[in-house]
């Protein structure tokens, strides 16, 4: 779809955990600007798609590509030097921590010199809210508030405002929606889109068709480790897709089968 | 109406409340002397002894792990000094380096057994809690010939380490005061200490947002044996001699002092003000009953109630701390595109195999 070079792309990568072939031979440019949407069912490897992406597995075989350039990622940090930035399902945070502390983990802001450099708690505050205003979270004025009091959809939206304030590039975002309600998931479906237009290149695992056509530029499906389809926007059908992640025949027999019982199947597709 | 939750977000507020209760309450019953200057000296002093310990093992149970050896930390450092500036007759002030690096070593041990052999730190250190002992036990019968050893401490040193202020305060209390100024230093103006509150909070998460988490939970255990071996030194200065077997009793006690002085049994909150409330609070009640002219065995039902209490009172603070203000509902437009969408498909993906392990 676009001919520019891709920001990130893995090529022909396959990842073998003993004798079980997680991931086979999947391939995927991520661009700049574009929500890319993995789905699959439970068990389909994304999360060991994302692991790869992020640094936490070495690919068994296939390579990884930033900017057209090959790199190997031998663990987390190298990822996150290279703008890769992952949320997992409940933000990744830490409950009874401030906002302040827990929005600057790892990297505090600090004052003064030597041995009396210290952390710089109003800054950090000030930072804080300041990012959780402009994703939309109005209610929150104060970073001294512990995290534990945000709901999850805020506790989402915080942990991606984190990841795009400390500059990523690839923004991985691991089922954000899963646990949320729908007004909730809507907040965190619009800071998607927020991130994609600052030119962040967003990958969104789900398995949820409707948030996915909602948010995506380009959908890769995977099944049983392998990319079963790839395809851009508008391209497919949501009953196409729905079908393709349940396994196609499978799903077909199901409905056969739920039919003959119930004189209907059709719920089953949401 | 000042603001409750803003203050029950500070894990010291129910420790204060506590210690305000068992103070008004043996100052009735323990009437008159328990409010005297010598009353007053006899809570304080175990106190603060009792605070050395607690305050270290505060920061690594607020990491989320344990420390079951520092009894026997601090019989080695203790050990430490009297052998050497007892039996061999070396000068105190070696002595005492010697103990305090003892200590500061067998916790650099534990830390390394707990961050590199990854089983629970209560099975580690109650492991190395009685290896120690046992090399205790069997390195000063070996050297000495008995389990108690006596020193004759150097002036100097027995006024820093054992000296009694006004007659009755230890010098521990300065100690115990520094530790506090310092602990509390690391723990809220350091990234040091952000980093303790984020292992103890989730250390998977923190390892993630880049947190040095092995180097910071060894620190921690060396922390602990050098505050152990500090009172075993310290004790050895106020007595003039060093046993074998003392300073199990501060294995509880200490973890009394901290979970009585709000710190989150789990890891991930608590403050070493808190703490110091804690060891006041156990303080008052060890010593407090010998003022009310009841048994004294009965301090130890009140202590073990009280830290229920404590543990209760502390939970609930803590959810109103993390009570939400009432979520205000945002009125926002569905995002563009397919609002109808993601309404409609929210239902199946709450009950994912992910959620349910997560949790």
């Amino acid at each position: 779809m676009s001919e520019s070079t891709p920001y990130m792309a893995i090529e022909n990568v396959s990842k073998i955990f003993g004798s079980y072939e997680a991931l086979s031979d999947v391939s995927l440019d991520i661009h700049a600007g574009q929500v890319l949407c993995l789905l699959g069912d439970n068990g389909a490897g994304k999360s060991t798609l994302i692991k790869v992406l992020s640094g936490f597995h070495e690919p068994t075989s296939g390579t990884v590509k930033i900017n057209g350039k090959p790199v190997q990622f031998k663990s987390p940090r190298d990822a996150t030097a290279a703008g890769i930035s992952t949320v997992h399902q409940f933000g990744g945070t830490f409950p009874l921590m401030s906002l302040g502390r827990s929005f600057f983990t790892g990297v505090e802001p600090t004052k003064g010199w030597g041995p009396f450099k210290y952390f710089d708690k109003k800054f950090a505050n000030k930072v804080v809210v300041e990012q959780m205003q402009e994703m939309g979270i109005t209610r929150v004025t104060d970073g001294d508030r512990f995290v534990g009091s945000l709901s999850g959809g805020e506790r989402q939206v915080s942990a991606i405002a984190r990841a795009v304030y400390f500059g990523a590039k690839v923004l991985i975002l691991d089922e954000p929606t899963a646990a949320l309600g729908v007004k909730e998931a809507a907040h965190v479906l619009r800071i998607i889109m927020q991130a994609k237009h600052r030119g962040i290149a967003v990958v969104l695992v789900t398995h949820n068709v409707s948030h996915a056509l909602t948010v995506g530029d380009h959908f890769a499906v995977l099944i049983r480790g392998e990319k079963a389809d790839d395809f851009a926007k508008g391209q497919r059908t949501r009953e196409e897709i729905t079908d393709l992640m349940a396994g196609g025949e499978a799903m077909a027999e199901l409905e056969a089968e739920l039919a003959s019982l119930t004189g209907s199947g059709d719920s089953i597709h949401d | 109406m000042f603001n409750l939750r803003s203050m029950a977000r500070r894990p010291e507020f129910s420790a204060l409340m506590g210690t305000i209760f068992v103070f008004l309450f043996f100052s009735w019953f323990g009437r008159p002397n328990f409010l005297g200057f010598a009353g007053t000296a006899t809570w304080v002093n175990v106190a603060a002894e009792l605070a050395l310990i607690s305050l270290p093992v505060a920061l690594v149970m607020i990491a989320g792990h344990l420390d079951l050896s520092v009894g026997s930390v601090l019989a080695a450092g203790a050990m430490t000094f009297a052998i050497l500036s007892g039996y061999y007759g070396l000068p105190s002030w070696i002595g005492v380096i010697a103990g305090l690096a003892v200590g500061a070593l067998l916790g650099l041990v534990n830390g390394l057994l707990v961050t590199k052999v990854k089983l629970p730190s209560f099975i580690v250190t109650l492991a190395t809690m009685f290896s120690i002992q046992g090399i205790v036990y069997g390195v000063t019968r070996l050297t000495t010939g008995t389990v108690l050893v006596s020193v004759q401490v150097d002036e100097g040193v027995k006024n820093i380490f054992g000296g009694l202020m006004f007659d009755q305060f230890e010098t521990a209390v300065l100690f115990a005061l520094a530790m506090v100024l310092v602990v509390s230093w690391i723990v809220y103006r350091t990234r040091f200490g952000n980093w303790v509150y984020a292992i103890g909070g989730d250390e998977v998460s923190a390892r993630a947002a880049g947190v040095p988490v092995d180097r910071t939970t060894v620190m921690l255990y060396i922390g602990s044996g050098f505050g152990s071996a500090l009172l075993g030194v310290i004790q050895v200065a106020l007595y003039s001699s060093a046993q074998v077997s003392a300073g199990q009793s501060y294995v509880f006690n200490s973890i009394i002092a901290v979970v009585v002085g709000g710190v989150l049994l789990t890891g991930g909150f608590g403050s070493p003000i808190g703490v110091l409330f804690g060891t006041m609070t156990f303080a008052i009640v060890y010593q407090g009953i010998y003022y009310t002219g009841w048994d004294s065995d009965w301090s130890a039902l009140i202590l073990g109630m009280l830290l229920l209490i404590a543990v209760l009172s502390n939970n609930t603070f803590r959810k109103l701390a993390m009570s939400a203000a009432k979520p205000k509902d945002k009125k926002k437009p569905a995002p563009g595109g397919g609002g109808g969408h993601a309404a409609t498909a929210t239902a199946t993906t709450t009950a994912t195999e992910k959620k349910a392990t997560n949790v």
